[in-house]
Order: structure tokens, then sequence, then C-alpha cells
């Protein structure tokens, strides 16, 4: 057998270490928002959860956004691990997206009253996981592998120019709605709510980059198999000939 | 490459290199396949009728639905009108590809020297004019139905109707060309065209009932229309751009 090569034991330790990584940060997080933050004033321990919502849609808009250039470049260059790419962000992002929309309703519940109002933040968000669900619904239902990852690139880059539009719509739609929490630059959160907030993101960019460590080299296995299954039949269709 | 003798003027002008500038050249191919595509509705009348029937029909059930007779024809009819025009409409995306399946007419566009951007306009046009013309029957029939005087209106209302009809063909256009060549592409079609079209739909309504219960094009109204023309460009040209790697074969 061949020794590896370093890049490959180095992708090997980094895909044993994140996931590592993620646990640690995320229990580091859960003492932050628990223990360290600050009890918010108005809204007491509610307020807790605002340390596992808003970092999971901060880090949702990127995979998203990462997906936007994938989608790019897999149309520039047709290179096939831009479509695995994107695949991987979009799937990653979908779920931080889920993430987003069930921690959303339990803090509105106590502290607007309702587990589900037609704001701006909270239908952007709904409307993004629809248009992300339906990019995954469509790769499903192609079968030839070049056209699902074209039709795919194509809903990357439509899906995410909508994103401020739907934005701007549903605020306009809504009208003033007050903005509950304001973060704008960490500005408006006392510093040991910052920290907990801080730990959150790292914790759930970590979470991004670890399935994308898993995810991309599942893909490409997948599509090295696909390969080796059409060279198969290939030399089954010449052998029997 | 000489060109049949039974081929129009237009044809031979648009084919011709050298007799309009490039732009213009491609404009007029984008013409001449969305005249094409309404040339065979007119010929075999497959969808039209289909498309008008079936917004009729959601009116209909609506006002089961929600009992017009008893409440505003402002508040309802603008979300009622829109969902009976873009469910047509869907139709008519749909249909819009499948017509090039037959006899595999996909692939002679495919090599006809036009870019694949004018026959995205060229579907997406005849598309735009098929769900005009839907809406052209059903709003009368609609203030009719709903005792509602549209005519004051009338001007104002037909450049809401066109600039969201625009979007919604721009969009539908697109992912029509997609869902022609995916398994299920007929609940595909509904799902895409609906989640990002999204803002459309609010601008719809919101642009309609503005104008109903103010009268003019002014105010909030003005500011629907607006965002439904910023939609307009950014998915005409979205899609005008990637259109090539949906027919791609």
């Amino acid at each position: 057998m061949t020794r590896p090569s370093p890049a490959r034991s180095a992708a090997r330790a980094l895909r044993l270490l994140l996931p590592v990584a993620v646990t640690g940060l995320a229990v580091g997080t859960l003492y932050l928002a628990f223990f360290h933050a600050a009890r918010e004033r108005v809204m007491g321990d509610i307020q807790r959860i605002f340390y596992f919502h808003a970092p999971a849609g901060l880090v949702c808009f990127f995979a998203f956004f990462v997906t936007f250039l994938a989608s790019i470049a897999y149309l520039a260059t047709r290179r096939p691990v831009w479509d695995i790419v994107g695949r991987a962000s979009t799937e990653a992002g979908l779920l931080l997206c889920s993430i987003v929309l069930l921690t959303g309703p339990l803090w509105a519940r106590p502290v607007w009253g309702t587990y589900w109002t037609w704001e701006a933040r909270l239908t952007t968000t709904l409307v993004l996981w629809l248009i992300y669900a339906a990019y995954l619904m469509v790769r499903r239902y192609t079968d030839d592998p070049d056209q699902q990852a074209r039709f795919a690139a194509v809903l990357g880059i439509v899906g995410f120019l909508d994103v401020p539009i739907v934005y701007w719509s549903v605020r306009v739609w809504r009208g003033h709605h007050p903005l509950v929490l304001k973060v704008s630059g960490g500005g408006g959160l006392e510093q040991s709510m910052q920290h907990a907030f801080l730990g959150g993101v790292a914790t759930y960019v970590a979470l991004y980059a670890c399935l994308m460590m898993l995810r991309v080299p599942m893909g490409r296995q997948e599509e090295e198999l696909r390969w080796l299954r059409e060279r198969a039949a290939a030399m089954r269709d010449a052998g029997s000939r | 490459m000489s060109l049949p003798a039974s081929s129009s003027p237009a044809a031979r002008a648009a084919l011709n290199p050298g007799v309009l500038p490039g732009a213009g050249r491609e404009a007029r191919k984008a013409v001449l396949v969305c005249a094409k595509d309404l040339r065979i509705e007119w010929r075999n009348l497959d969808n039209l009728p289909a498309m008008f029937f079936f917004s009729l029909l959601i009116l209909v059930i609506f006002n089961f639905a929600f009992d017009f007779a008893s409440s505003d024809f402002r508040i309802l009819a603008p979300g009622v009108l829109w969902v009976a025009f873009t469910f047509a409409g869907v139709l008519s995306f749909g249909h819009s590809f499948d017509l090039e399946r037959d006899a595999d007419c996909i692939q002679g566009l495919r090599i006809a020297p036009i870019d694949p951007g004018s026959l995205y306009l060229g579907k997406m046009m005849a598309n735009g004019v098929s769900m005009l013309l839907v809406e052209l029957v059903v709003l009368p029939l609609s203030a009719l139905l709903f005792g509602a005087d549209l005519l004051p209106v009338a001007a104002p209302l037909g450049a809401v109707v066109l600039a969201h009809t625009v979007g919604f063909a721009a969009v539908g256009t697109l992912f029509g060309a997609m869902t022609a060549r995916t398994r299920r592409g007929d609940v595909l079609l509904p799902i895409l065209l609906f989640s990002v079209s999204v803002p459309l739909m609010i601008s719809a309504v919101k642009s309609t009932s503005a104008l109903l219960s103010e009268g003019t094009l002014r105010g909030e109204a003005a500011t629907w229309l607006t965002m439904a023309c910023i939609f307009d460009v950014v998915f005409v040209t979205a899609a005008y751009l990637t259109f090539e790697y949906v027919l791609e074969e």
C-alpha cells in the first residue's frame, strides 16, 4: 500500500478534528449563553435562545451565498466539484435555516405572544427555506447528472438574487415592524452577551465547515461511483458483443 | 445557407445577417419565436381556452370559499384575481415547452441560428401575451361578477397588470424550460414558480388593491409598481443570461 499524501492525511485529520471542535464549541457556547451572558432585563432567560438563533441565521445566509458563488463557478468552469460544493452548501444552509425557523417561534411565543408573525425577517427566512427546498427537489427529480448540475446552478443564482427583493417587499408589505433585537456590529449588545453571541457564531461556522468537509468528499465518491458504474456497464456491453 | 422559398419575408429578414444590427436582429428573432408560438396556439387553440376556463373556475371557487357578496370587492378581489392569473400562467409555462417536445422540435430550435437568450425572450413574450389575453377577458368579467366598476382605473390597472405579468412570465418561462425536462415537471413548476415569485405576488396584490381603493397610481401603488419593475429587470436579465444552460443537452 502506498503512503497517503500529506494533503490527504491533513484532510483526514481535519475531518476527525472538526467534529471534536464543533462539540467543544457547542459546549462552550452553552456555558456562555446560560452562565456567562447577563440576564436580559425585559425578556429574561427567554432571550438566551438568541445565541443559538441569530448565529444560525447568519451562517445560513453565508451558506446560501456559497451556493450562489459555487453555482456561478460551475457554469463558468463546468468543474463537477463546484456542483458538489453548491449542493453540500445548500443542504447545510437548509439545515441551519430549519434551526432558525424552529428556534424563532420558541422565542416569539413568550415575547411576542404568538408563535409566528409575518414580520420581514421571519417571512424572508421562510421563503428562503422554500426556495432552497425547491432547489433540492429539482435535483432529486432530474435524472441526468449534468442537467441536474446545470439546473441547480441556475436555481442557485436565481434563488439568491431573489433574497434581497423578498426581504424588501415583505418589509414594505408589513409596514414598520419594531426590530426587537438590533445587532449592528454587536454595538447593541452588552459585553457578556457579545461573548455568547460570538461563541454561537463560531459554533455554527465550525458546524458548517464540518458538514462541508463530510459532504463534499461524499459527493465526490458518489461521482466516482457513478463513473465506475458507467464504465462497468460499458465494459459489460462490450464483453457481451 | 439558402432559405426555403416558402419562408416569409420576416423570416428572411431575421435570418439574413447584415439586414439589421446585432441586437436588432436578435430582437427580431425573439419576435419570430413569439409569433410562432402564438400562431400555433391560434391554429389549434390547445391551451388558451384551458387557461381561461381555469381562471374563471378559480373565481367561482373562491366565490364559494369567501362569499364575495358579503364582502368588499376591493379587499378580496386583488388576491383572488392574481391567484387566478398566475395559476392560468402555470398552464401556459408548462405547455410552452411541451410544445417543443413533440417531434423533438427543441432540437431544431437549438441548432437554429438563434441566441438562446433570444429564444428565451420569444418564449417569454408568447407566455406573457397568453396571460394578458386571459387577463383581458377575466378582469372585465370579474368586474361584472362582483359588481365593481373598473373603467375609471382601466389605464393604471393595465400598467399594473402588464408589469406583473412580465415578471411572472419571466420566471415561469425559465422554470417551464427546466421542468419540461425533469420527472414530475408538472409538480415542480408551480413549486419553483411560487417560491421565487413571492415578492411579485405581494406587489401584484398590494398594487392592485391600492389602485382599487385610491383610484390613482400614486403613493403605495407606485411603490409597488417600482418594485415589480425591479423584479422584472432582475429576472429577465438573469433568465436571459442563464437560459443557455437550461437549454443545453
